[in-house]
C-alpha cells in the first residue's frame, strides 16, 4: 500500500511521519502530483496560517489536484479548514470539498483560545470512529473551527459546537492531531489506512 | 469539555532523568525514554523532558533521545533546555518534538518569542519562567532559578503571551521541591488573565495540591517530577481522584 503526505508549507509534518512509523506504515512526503495520483491512501496535514497555506497550493496546482482525488484523503487540523469553503483566518476562500465554514472561537469569558488539550468527541459516525469509546478524547491545539453540518463524524463542544470531524465520499477530515492523540488517535490513523 | 492535563516532567542530564529538590542534588530515576513510555501508558497528557546542562557537546544525545522518545511516545511532547536559536527549535522539531520550551534565552532576548512564534506557530512554543518572591516582588530567575532578573513576572507572562507564545510553564522557586503545594495565588493571577494555557509547576506533594492548583490556581495543566518518579503519587489515581472532585480530566483504560 502505497500512503502519501502531502508536503506544503504548513508547519511540523514530523509527528505525522512519526505516527505513522509508530502503526509500521510506510509513506512517502512529496508535492509531486503524479506521486499523489498514485497513492493508495493521501494525508493532507498542517499546522499553521490558513492564507499562506492556500496561496501555496495555489501556487502549486495543489488546490486543483486535491479535491480532484479518488482514494481515501485525510485531512487533519488546518489540513481540515483548507477542505471546507471558506475560512475567516485571512478572509480564505478555500477548497470547498466540504459544504462548511470556518470560524474563530468566539471570544467568552473562562475559554482561552486556542483551544488547547484534550478534549472529548460526541456523536461518532463513520468509519474512522470504529472502535472507539463513546467519547474518546484527542489532542486539539486551534483557534478557528468549522461548523456543524450534515457531513459532520463527530462533535466537540468548547465555547460552541463544532465539526471535530467530517466525511464526505472518500474524504475525511480531524481537527483534532491523531498523531499526538495517544491510542485513540492511533486507532483513527489505522482506521484510516485500513479503509 | 476540556480536560485539565497532568505532565510529568523529566529532567535530563547526559541522556538520563534526574531530579533534584530546589534543582540541587540531583538523583537518578532512570532511563527517559522507558519512562516517558510508562507515563503515556498511565495515562499522562503530556510529557516534557528538561535537558538542565544543555551543551552544545550534548545536543546531539538530546536529539538522539528526542527521536527515541517520538519512536515510542504517542502523546504531546516538549523539550527545553538551552534552546537559543530558530536552528535550535528547527533541529528538535524535526527530531519529534510537538514543542519546545525556552527560557532564559527568552529573557535574554525577547524578540526570539516572536521570531520562533511567527515561523514555526505559537502552538509549538512554550515559554517557562521560573519565578521566585524577593523584595515583595515576583521576580523572574535564570539558570536553573539562580539567577534573578529586572523582570517581574506577572508583567513578564502578559509580555511573552503578547509576543506569540503559546503556553506559559511557571515554576515557583519559592514552592519547587517543597512537596508543600504548588503557588496558587501566583498561578492564579496568571492564568486568570492570560488568554493561552498556563501549566503550574513546582510543589506539587500530594493529589489535592492539584485539585487547588486546578480550581484556586486555575491552571490549565499541572506539571510535576519526583512524585511520579518516585511512584509517590501515580497518574491513574491521581485522575480518579479529580474526577472525584469533580474536575474534567482524561480517563484511559
Amino acid at each position: 500500500m502505497k500512503t502519501v503526505i502531502i508536503k506544503y508549507n504548513a508547519g511540523n509534518v514530523q509527528s505525522v511521519m512519526y505516527a505513522l512509523e509508530r502503526i509500521g506504515a510506510s509513506y512517502l512526503l512529496t508535492d509531486d502530483e503524479a506521486e499523489i495520483r498514485s497513492a493508495d491512501k493521501v494525508i493532507f496535514p498542517g499546522v499553521g496560517e490558513a492564507s499562506t497555506a492556500m496561496a501555496y497550493l495555489r501556487q502549486r496546482g495543489l488546490d486543483k489536484v486535491i479535491p480532484s482525488l479518488k482514494q481515501p484523503v485525510l485531512g487533519t487540523c488546518v489540513g481540515m479548514q483548507l477542505l471546507c469553503r471558506y475560512s475567516e483566518e485571512g478572509d480564505t476562500t478555500c477548497m470547498g470539498v466540504f459544504d462548511v465554514d470556518v470560524r474563530r472561537f468566539p471570544a467568552q469569558p473562562g475559554f482561552k483560545v486556542p483551544h488547547t488539550g484534550w478534549n472529548s468527541l460526541n456523536n461518532l459516525k463513520g468509519p474512522l470512529t470504529g472502535g472507539l469509546p463513546e467519547n474518546p478524547y484527542v489532542y486539539f491545539v486551534h483557534s478557528y473551527c468549522a461548523d456543524i453540518s450534515p457531513e459532520t463524524t463527530a462533535v466537540c463542544e468548547y465555547v460552541r459546537s463544532f465539526s471535530a470531524m467530517l466525511q464526505k465520499d472518500n474524504f475525511y477530515a480531524a481537527q483534532f492531531h491523531a498523531e499526538i492523540s495517544g491510542n485513540i488517535g492511533q486507532r483513527i490513523l489505522e482506521n484510516f489506512l485500513k479503509l | 469539555m476540556l480536560t485539565k492535563r497532568i505532565i510529568p516532567c523529566l529532567d535530563i542530564k547526559d541522556g538520563r532523568t534526574v531530579k533534584g529538590t530546589n534543582f540541587i542534588n540531583l538523583r537518578d530515576a532512570g532511563d527517559p525514554v522507558e519512562l516517558g513510555a510508562i507515563y503515556a501508558r498511565q495515562g499522562a497528557d503530556e510529557l516534557v523532558f528538561l535537558d538542565i546542562t544543555a551543551t552544545v557537546d550534548e545536543r546531539k544525545t538530546l536529539i538522539d533521545l528526542v527521536r527515541r522518545v517520538a519512536h515510542v511516545v504517542n502523546i504531546p511532547f516538549t523539550v527545553g533546555g538551552g534552546i537559543s536559536s530558530k536552528a535550535d527549535v528547527s533541529a528538535l522539531l524535526n527530531a519529534g518534538a510537538d514543542k519546545v520550551s525556552i527560557n532564559s534565552s527568552a529573557v535574554r532576548n525577547p524578540g526570539l518569542v516572536d521570531e520562533l512564534a511567527q515561523e514555526f506557530g505559537s502552538q509549538c512554543i512554550v515559554v517557562a519562567i521560573d519565578t521566585r518572591f524577593m523584595d515583595d516582588e515576583h521576580i523572574v530567575h535564570t539558570h536553573g532559578g539562580r539567577k534573578p532578573t529586572a523582570l517581574r513576572t506577572i508583567p513578564w507572562a502578559k509580555e511573552i503571551e503578547n509576543r506569540g507564545a503559546g503556553e506559559i510553564l511557571l515554576t515557583s522557586m519559592d514552592t519547587d521541591g517543597t512537596k508543600a503545594g504548588f503557588a496558587i495565588e501566583l498561578t492564579a493571577q496568571i492564568s486568570g488573565s492570560a488568554n493561552i494555557p498556563v501549566i503550574a509547576s513546582g510543589g506539587a506533594g500530594s493529589m489535592e495540591h492539584f485539585v487547588d492548583v486546578f480550581t484556586s490556581g486555575k491552571a490549565d495543566a499541572g506539571l510535576a517530577a519526583s512524585i511520579f518518579h518516585f511512584k509517590e503519587i501515580e497518574i491513574p489515581a491521581l485522575k480518579g481522584y479529580l474526577r472525584n472532585k469533580g474536575i474534567e480530566v482524561r480517563l484511559t483504560d
